[in-house]
């Protein structure tokens, strides 16, 4: 936070985020009766607004940790506060976009992006909030449209309309692009930038591209292979729209690279 | 120039048909209609051989028909709806030949044994004559029939949701249902007609149990098979258990529900039709049981395709409502 302070233009215009503290997190599964674990100690801490990836090899566990800060499971050890309160269940003020759209296929896109106003029973005195949320994604055309109808880029703009009807003030993102094509990738990657600004909530993606997370965040935190630890913690002061040859990027891009163990092949 | 439209006819006939709804069958409507004029006049005018009534009623309807396809081949240029039935044209005219062979080998030549052939004459005089008693028991077999299956439908439904939701509901239920559900429903015959009150009430609960066993165990496993991912989104949004299943779990196992309303009412038509025939003294069942011992083979044909009309129908309706209901569907799974 304090190295970062002097650099205004990569913050959001206004903070509508939370903190969120990670500590001592151990966590992990038992598999055929053995203790498999995922994450060891692990501690890290974010401020409201911050945009942060989390990279790590595929498999060791991030998506785990995401989880965790869902509420959707419990940490074995150690504890998750956000602003202080700890998580205890998963809340619509942390909402999860998940590698696939998981759209319901029975509901039209309005209907599947009403879903969390609907299930806290807002949809009556909220529904302007949808039509709001699907014009942001560009998805306002398609309202009565079903999910096999979409491309996967619209999906996955669908789901992303779906958490944001929410408000969220920590944005969760499991590899929410890792599906898509490149082309659309990068597009996406640009809107989910001008929206984090715009709406100054906190941000936690997961990511196994080391270019994406440089391009979109304000820290990119490297996990070793599994079972997780924290590996490194970099600050990427760069203001945006970022521009992937710039110099200090593809510095980071190596070093991060190498603290992923692929330095010799590139 | 030969078009392929005029080298394949046929097909490429019955492939316009649902574009601009003038298929070529049309001109076959006109030869049906004047094959069953000529049915007609077989059965006026060729004297019959065996002792039966009914003779001018069915030369009429015959003519009637025909008189009516002509119609529609006449009036194919004004409506498209009309020109859409040129698609029954070939089974029309199969029909008239078919009806003739039938109505010569019976009534006028009496070539084939009585009573277990009957002909048409006597057929037509199952529904002028008796349609009062064939109808009481249509009645009553779609007042037992609906009542078994809604309670059995709705009694499934509820345990398959049970058994795919709740842990403690599967322990308790399932090993009753992996012993008693295989088991047949007609077998419990004997046993229902002895503890229940009325045979109506035995019939009922027979029913009711055939139709939810196959409902139960497919609710239960399009429940067991929503994907968590399903239920991670709608928790993350702050959904609660009763939004879980009711806004989830349902609507995303109801494919599967209805694959066992299918497979309940199927099972449900045989139980049906054993119950009249051996316990209810009411019904399409007991009416066959009836026909056939008096000998009156012609009731009994009569009554089956009075039956036959009132399954199809049946089926036809669930098909109706699973359109509306899993209508997004369309584009996901062959339809």
């Amino acid at each position: 936070m304090v190295a970062l302070a002097h650099k205004p233009a990569v913050w959001p215009e206004k903070l509508a985020g939370v903190s969120l503290a990670v500590r001592n997190i151990d966590h992990g599964f038992t598999l055929h009766g053995d203790y498999l674990p995922v994450l060891e100690d692990v501690s890290f801490q974010v401020e409201p607004g911050e945009f942060v990836a989390l990279l790590g090899p595929s498999g060791c566990g991030k998506s785990t940790l995401l989880r965790l800060v869902a509420g959707l499971d419990r940490p074995r050890r150690g504890s998750l506060t956000v602003d202080g309160a700890e998580v205890t269940g998963p809340d619509p003020s942390r909402v999860v976009v998940f590698q696939d759209p998981t759209l319901y296929p029975w509901r039209t896109v309005w209907r599947n992006a009403s879903l969390g106003l609907e299930a806290r029973g807002l949809l009556k005195q909220q529904r302007g909030r949808v039509d709001e949320a699907l014009a942001l994604v560009g998805l306002d055309k398609f309202a009565k449209a079903f999910p096999h109808q979409l491309s996967g880029g619209m999906a996955q703009r669908a789901s992303l309309a779906r958490a944001l009807v929410n408000d969220p003030t920590l944005l969760i993102l499991d590899e929410p692009l890792g599906k898509l094509d490149s082309l659309t990738r990068l597009t996406m990657q640009g809107e989910l930038t001008r929206l984090w600004q715009r709406r100054g909530f906190t941000v936690l993606m997961v990511t196994h591209d080391v270019e994406e997370a440089l391009l979109l965040s304000n820290r990119v935190i490297v996990f070793s292979d599994r079972p997780a630890r924290l590996r490194a913690d970099l600050a990427v002061d760069l203001s945006y729209p970022r521009h992937r040859d710039h110099p200090e990027l593809l510095r980071l891009r190596r070093e991060a690279l190498g603290l992923l163990g692929l330095a010799g092949d590139w | 120039m030969t078009t392929i439209a005029e080298a394949a006819p046929g097909r490429v006939g019955a492939l316009r048909a649902g574009d601009d709804g003038r298929p070529h069958s049309l001109g076959l409507l006109g030869v049906a209609g004047l094959l069953w004029l000529a049915l007609a006049a077989l059965i006026l005018v060729w004297p019959d051989a065996q002792d039966v009534e009914r003779t001018r009623a069915l030369g009429l309807l015959a003519a009637g028909l025909g008189v009516g396809q002509l119609a529609v081949w006449a009036g194919r240029w004004f409506s498209p709806r009309l020109a859409r039935l040129g698609r029954f044209a070939p089974w029309l005219v199969v029909l008239a030949l078919w009806l003739a062979a039938w109505e010569a080998a019976t009534a006028k030549l009496d070539l084939l044994p009585l009573p277990f052939f009957p002909s048409p004459q006597a057929f037509v005089e199952v529904y002028t004559d008796d349609w009062r008693r064939l109808g009481d028991s249509l009645l009553a077999s779609l007042w037992l029939l609906v009542r078994g299956f809604a309670i059995g439908a709705a009694i499934g439904f509820a345990i398959g949701v049970a058994l795919g939701w709740s842990k403690r509901a599967g322990y308790w239920i399932h090993p009753i249902m992996r012993v008693i559900g295989p088991l047949p429903a007609t077998a419990w015959l004997p046993l229902a007609f002895f503890v229940f009150p009325t045979s109506g009430s035995a019939s009922t609960f027979l029913i009711a149990l055939a139709t939810a066993f196959p409902v139960t165990v497919l609710t239960w496993s399009g429940v067991a098979g929503v994907p968590t991912a399903y239920y991670d989104v709608a928790r993350t949004l702050g959904a609660t258990q009763r939004f879980l299943i009711l806004k989830v779990a349902i609507p995303a196992a109801l494919p599967h529900v209805f694959v066992g309303l299918f497979m309940g009412l199927g099972s449900s038509f045989a139980v049906l039709v054993v119950a009249e025939m051996l316990g209810v003294k009411s019904g399409l069942g007991w009416y066959l049981q009836w026909a056939q011992g008096w000998a009156a083979y012609a009731n009994m044909y009569g009554a089956l395709l009075v039956m036959a009309l009132m399954c199809s129908t049946l089926i036809t309706l669930l098909f109706r409502l699973r359109d509306r209901l899993l209508a997004w569907q369309k584009g996901l799974v062959k339809w």
